[in-house]
């Protein structure tokens, strides 16, 4: 309306401004990063007489140190300090949630690469040649390394959980038909392409300043600070950017940044820590291995009425931040599907290996493909396709509308993805033709499947569903941009820019995005569970809105004019008839001594949850999306291929389609990952024997598919996000669940189609074979 | 005795002591250069993040290669002509093309293994050739990235061959390091910064240097591509106190046809003998493209690969199959004997003190004869083998005359299978005989173990792939690949 009382010649006067919301811009860091120009931690200028740490292991997955003698490490050439438990000053702590974690072993070590001592030397190299002269006697204790074997001597970091609805008893005897199995499911190395770093520079009175990275500067300060035996005031964290972070430093990276500097103040020189990968492998947490069995009931149309789940997750030696991942097991157990009569059993397994730790999707991933596997084992069962199954159970209709955890759903669009990703791909043409391919092919097999997630949004821990902002407005009217969120790859901070920018009504360029940093804005909370935009782009767009209203007014008061004739847009301010440019405003408003700096702050709302009953609302809201994947498989060798991937995901109304549209196919790529190639191998004595590149095998650019299409699904959110904008870093990790169904379809093409094959996750060629023998074992027995 | 070396960097020359001989480029480069645009991620050439381009001359031709910087010795530079990614922005501070294609293409998230990724498709675009998706999905296989998914990446590869193409001036590139030939050999004497013992590197220029400087040094390091020997200082963090390097050896690096063989040289690259080696037999020209990333195959050697005697290493088996043949040379005395009488143990081969790998002879094709390798492994691109399987069979009429199988991931070395060649042997080449073959495997070998595979898997595969070799042959299915050019009808 007000365009069109613009007069015609100052219609080019209203262009849009670059990188508002919903452009698909480039990172902002994209030129930086192709340049080498990107800072990364370790990229810093090394300070003078810097000292480079190197920790010790533990050769043994649980024992006793019964005596240790670090001389000759303390006289090896190059070495300033040794470090041990007993010389951290604070306390030697360093447990996320629970005090459960000792920082280096005191008196006894928990997991094989546990760190026992670290050493300070003039160079990387000094520092780990020094560290083997150690004379470490141990006592090896009974070591608990796999799931069974905790469950068996009920080890667990607490009592069972568990959550529930209805009547699964009564229902699992009523149903016509009932089934039960279980699914292996192998943990995941995050491999961020930059292992953990920490530089810790030392400062007057005693204080640290960190460079690190990490997905969590808050709590990293807070508890360098227990370390060091400070308060929090003396350290400050600061993070730029990370080379990848996935969860893996969302608490990991404490222990590094504690250790440099407990060895910067000692020193009183600068310290950095910088992990190979062999030791990055070896001494941080993974994504939580499981076992998931399942008890299920279910009509002749495969509708589930009843269904027990019990979920056994290895947590290692230390809480971390286990409990939360398993709750969300335990949350994603249902994923799209309605559960009439439900209960989930939840085992938190102690064990003598490295504590795992929070990882893209965190928990969730384990209960999705729980519930994934059910369908299928459901639609073998009955000789039904798959997708039929999964559509007769989806969130829908009448009553069907309560989660396991009693929250309803009231934003379900997972049947309209579902109906439109069905109609886009021709799914029965392209179920027909994998048919065809089978019957004429008995060597390779082909499989084809199509899963749904639905993701819910927020911390499951209430208080952390909080963000702060810093925006300040120089006089030149370029913007200075600050929030507690990271930078890790996802486009956070073009995404918050972006935000800034549109609420300025400036273009992008006109934001510098800043480092993270402590002493800006405090108490943050990590940047994880997909929240990064949700929280910190409410919090920035607050602080911009503070000050754009400082700015309303005063023009307002200066002009005599109400303030809805006051427009920002196009990097000018519209008042009455008449505009100025954004900067010349900003320094008439300098010199009338306006505030142009501004914190802002966010909380989510409507969220509670009630952890001892494990009932309540703990999402705000809920993302969807589906994938339909086609994959090949080798009878004779066991190899397979992802042929094709049709994606339909829904991010709301996308901040920046660019942005999210990485998001969805890294995410997709690297739960593909997890279920095919990615394999973890520990020996008897709990080593790992898969810590690099060389023997931990993620996806190359040939296994991604060829047909690999993304579509986002046109939404809204119906929540007040920012901009109605949905999460998206951790949802589309499930979509790869369908490639594993698909492997399963080409495996399960070998029997009668009845025969549910044994296969556990990841699918590496050799599992696929085992599953393909076991199958046609069974049909050759059925012949005989 | 020089203890500097000589390159250019980014068009610079740089000239320059080296403290330490077995140092990184990666390392000299972010640490002592104040080039951090190269990463470290995980320093055993498998992720890519420290791609930097070479360029070095071959005879009067200048090649450029990508190659892995963290698991090359700094000495290794000398006479080359060297790109990192600080080096690619033009003189107006603009992007280069390959740059600009990754920005505008959205191909960067968390950007660490960016500049990996920019140089491997600039050692390309400086070699021009197709950019179709295919050969860009194989220039890449050795850059991991973990946020991208990797599509922009290639859709950037493929903007890149559509819009730009190499200005670069490979001629005055040639003249500049033609001026860095050296008339003596490289020898750096050093002190080691860990032991303070002597550490000496030597690059001899001609076979005969290097034959002469191994009978003085029987105790060396040979170092050819450094695809192993780099880990053993990166990973194992071994002190190599003396090196000698075939990197300037100019007359080990021949690749020729003579009296029914193909003779290659100890010093040519993975990449050169592959294309050779790929064009006689398909199936070893895939199974060598799999061996090893395009940064692995411009660094290691054919040669290295076999001496170094892995029970894993990919190229034996086929060559066992094919019943190649290799030159040992110590001093000015030659032997020749059969690549499978050269393994004798785990780590150990038939090779004498000062005695080094001089040539490997692999016969021409010949009418009859059915050849078939298959490379078994958790991934497909830029993995060891769980199994590396070869055969080579020849028939007369219907019967087999002729049997060659070798493994590799299934004994403590390279190994014929002899019993499963004796259950082929005069027989009709039909299933019944292959079904035969495979049960006598199980006598032939009793694998390990390990991350990489269990035994029984390793076993079954391998007898799997004896009824692959005979359905691709004699079955009516044709070939059964999933990768490869065989692959297209999936």
């Amino acid at each position: 309306m007000s365009d069109q009382s613009m007069a015609p010649d100052t219609a080019s006067l209203c262009d849009p401004i670059h990188g508002g919301v919903a452009q698909p811009i480039t990172h902002d860091s994209a030129h930086k990063h192709v340049a080498g120009a990107a800072f990364y931690v370790d990229d810093l200028p090394e300070p003078q007489d810097m000292l480079h740490l190197y920790a010790a292991q533990s050769p043994h997955a649980h024992a006793r140190i019964t005596s240790m003698n670090l001389d000759a490490v303390r006289q090896a050439s190059g070495v300033v300090a040794v470090i041990t438990a007993a010389d951290i000053p604070g306390h030697n702590q360093i447990g996320a949630v629970f005090k459960d974690e000792p920082l280096l072993a005191d008196g006894e070590v928990f997991y094989n690469g546990h760190p026992v001592f670290v050493v300070a030397a003039k160079s990387i190299e000094q520092a780990r040649a020094a560290a083997a002269l150690a004379k470490i006697d141990y006592e090896v204790l009974p070591a608990i390394l796999g799931i069974k074997d905790a469950h068996e001597a009920q080890s667990y970091l607490e009592p069972p959980q568990s959550m529930g609805r209805g009547d699964v008893k009564t229902a699992l005897n009523r149903a016509p038909h009932r089934l039960s199995g279980h699914l292996s499911v192998n943990g995941q190395d995050h491999f961020y392409l930059e292992g953990q770093v920490s530089l810790a520079i030392p400062g007057e009175d005693g204080d640290v300043h960190v460079y690190s990275s990490t997905q969590h500067p808050s709590e990293l300060q807070h508890l360098v600070a227990e370390v060091l035996g400070v308060a929090s005031h003396s350290v400050t964290v600061e993070v730029r950017r990370m080379g990848g972070g996935f969860g893996g430093k969302e608490s990991q990276a404490a222990i590094f940044a504690a250790l440099a500097a407990v060895a910067a103040k000692r020193t009183g020189r600068a310290a950095k820590f910088r992990l190979d990968r062999d030791d990055d492998m070896i001494i941080t947490g993974k994504r939580h291995e499981a076992e998931i069995a399942y008890d299920v009931s279910f009509d002749t149309d495969g509708r589930i009425d009843g269904i027990r789940f019990e979920q056994f997750i290895k947590c290692g030696y230390a809480a971390d931040l286990s409990l939360a991942v398993s709750d969300r097991a335990m949350f994603h157990a249902d994923n799209a599907y309605y559960l009439p009569n439900v209960e989930i059993k939840s085992f938190r397994c102690r064990t003598n290996t490295v504590s795992n730790t929070a990882f893209r999707g965190f928990g969730g991933p384990q209960g999705v493909i729980g519930i994934e596997r059910v369908m299928d084992a459901i639609a073998l069962h009955l000789g039904l396709d798959a997708l039929q199954v999964r559509k007769a159970n989806l969130y829908g209709g009448p009553g069907r509308d309560v989660t396991p955890y009693h929250q309803q759903v009231t934003d379900n669009v997972i049947p309209e993805i579902i109906g439109a990703l069905e109609k886009e791909t021709d799914y029965a043409k392209r179920r027909a033709a994998v048919k065809a391919f089978n019957a004429a092919h008995r060597w390779q097999k082909k499989g084809l499947a199509l899963t749904p997630v639905k993701f819910g949004i927020s911390f499951t821990t209430k208080h952390l569903n909080q963000a702060g902002a810093l925006v300040h407005v120089y006089s030149d009217g370029s913007v200075h941009l600050n929030h507690g969120g990271t930078e890790m790859g996802q486009g956070l901070m073009v995404k918050v820019a972006q935000v800034v920018a549109e609420e300025f009504q400036i273009d992008v360029d006109r934001v510098k995005v800043t480092a993270t940093h402590t002493g800006k804005v405090p108490n943050t909370s990590a940047t994880a569970a997909s929240s990064g935009s949700d929280l910190n782009g409410m919090a920035a767009q607050a602080a911009a809105r503070t000050i754009k209203e400082r700015l309303v007014d005063f023009i307002a008061e200066s002009r005599g004019l109400p303030k809805d004739q006051i427009r920002f847009q196009s990097n000018k301010v519209f008042i009455g008839n008449d505009f100025v440019t954004f900067d010349d405003l900003v320094h008439e408003a300098y010199l009338a001594r306006i505030s142009l700096s501004s914190t802002g702050f966010y909380k989510t709302p409507d969220i509670h949850y009630d952890r001892d009953s494990h009932t309540g609302r703990p999402f705000y809201y809920f993302a969807y999306g589906a994938a339909l994947s086609e994959v090949v498989i080798d009878v004779l060798t066991g190899e397979s291929r992802v042929l094709a991937v049709d994606i339909l995901h829904d991010v709301g109304r996308s901040l920046n389609p660019a942005v999210d549209l990485g998001q969805i196919e890294g995410g997709f790529i690297q739960g593909m990952g997890w279920l095919t190639t990615e394999e973890l191998v520990s020996d008897a004595e709990g080593r790992l024997r898969t810590h690099a590149p060389s023997t931990y095998k993620i996806p190359v650019a040939s296994d991604r598919p060829d047909a690999f299409n993304i579509t986002l699904f046109s939404n809204t959110n119906r929540e007040a996000t920012i901009h109605r904008s949905k999460a998206v870093g951790e949802p589309p990790f499930m979509l790869a669940v369908s490639v594993h169904s698909a492997l399963l379809d080409a495996v399960a093409s070998l029997g009668d189609g009845t025969q549910l094959p044994p296969l556990d996750a990841p699918a590496t060629p050799e599992a696929i074979l085992r599953a393909v023998e076991a199958v046609t074992a069974q049909n050759e027995r059925g012949d005989g | 005795m020089s203890d500097s070396i000589r390159f250019y960097l980014n068009g610079t020359l740089i000239e320059r002591p080296v403290s330490d001989s077995t140092q990184s480029v990666l390392s000299a480069l972010r640490y002592g250069m104040r080039l951090t645009g190269t990463k470290e991620g995980c320093a055993e050439g498998d992720c890519g993040a420290c791609t930097l381009v070479l360029g070095s001359l071959e005879g009067d031709k200048l090649r450029y290669r990508a190659v892995n910087a963290c698991i090359l010795f700094l000495p290794e530079l000398d006479g080359k002509d060297v790109y990192t990614v600080e080096g690619l922005r033009r003189a107006d501070g603009t992007l280069h093309p390959v740059q600009q294609a990754m920005v505008d293409l959205h191909a960067s998230q968390c950007g660490f293994c960016t500049p990996g990724f920019v140089m491997a498709l600039y050692a390309h675009y400086l070699n021009g050739g197709s950019f179709e998706r295919a050969v860009l999905k194989d220039v890449v296989a050795g850059n991991l990235c973990r946020c991208t998914g990797y599509g922009p990446i290639l859709d950037a590869g493929e903007r890149i061959g559509k819009e730009a193409s190499s200005d670069h001036d490979h001629h005055g590139a040639a003249k500049r390091l033609s001026a860095l030939k050296r008339d003596v050999p490289l020898d750096i004497v050093a002190t080691c910064p860990i032991s303070g013992k002597p550490k000496r590197y030597q690059a001899p220029l001609s076979s005969d240097e290097l034959a002469h400087m191994l009978v003085e040094a029987p105790d060396a390091v040979l170092l050819a591509g450094g695809t192993d020997v780099g880990l053993w200082v990166t990973k194992q963090h071994k002190r190599l106190d003396h090196v000698i390097s075939l990197t300037a050896v100019e007359d080990l690096r021949f690749i020729r046809e003579r009296d029914g063989w193909l003779e290659i040289g100890a010093g040519v690259r993975h990449s050169n003998a592959m294309d050779r080696l790929g064009a006689l037999y398909p199936d070893l020209g895939e199974l060598l493209r799999r061996f090893g990333s395009v940064q692995v195959r411009n660094s290691g050697t054919l040669g290295g690969n076999i001496a170094n005697g892995s029970p894993i290493g990919d190229s034996p088996p086929p060559l066992i199959a094919l019943g190649a043949r290799i030159v040992l040379r110590r001093g000015d005395v030659r032997r020749e004997l059969a690549l499978e009488d050269f393994y004798i143990d785990y780590g150990k081969q038939d090779r004498q003190a000062g005695e080094f790998l001089e040539s490997v002879h692999v016969p021409l094709p010949i009418a009859d004869r059915i050849f078939k390798c298959y490379k078994i492994s958790k991934r497909f691109d830029q993995d060891i083998s769980a199994v590396c399987a070869a055969f080579s069979i020849r028939l007369e009429g219907d019967r087999v005359c002729e049997a060659r199988i070798a493994f590799g991931g299934m004994a403590a070395t390279p190994k014929r299978a002899s019993r499963a060649e004796s259950a082929l042997m005069g027989q009709k080449f039909t299933e019944a005989t292959m079904r035969q073959a495979m049960k006598k495997l199980a006598d032939d070998f009793a694998p390990i173990t390990d991350m990489r595979a269990s035994a029984d898997y390793r076993l079954k595969v391998a007898q799997n792939l004896l009824l692959k070799a005979w359905l691709e042959s004699a079955g009516d299915e044709g070939p059964l690949r999933l990768v490869g050019k065989e692959a297209a009808h999936v």
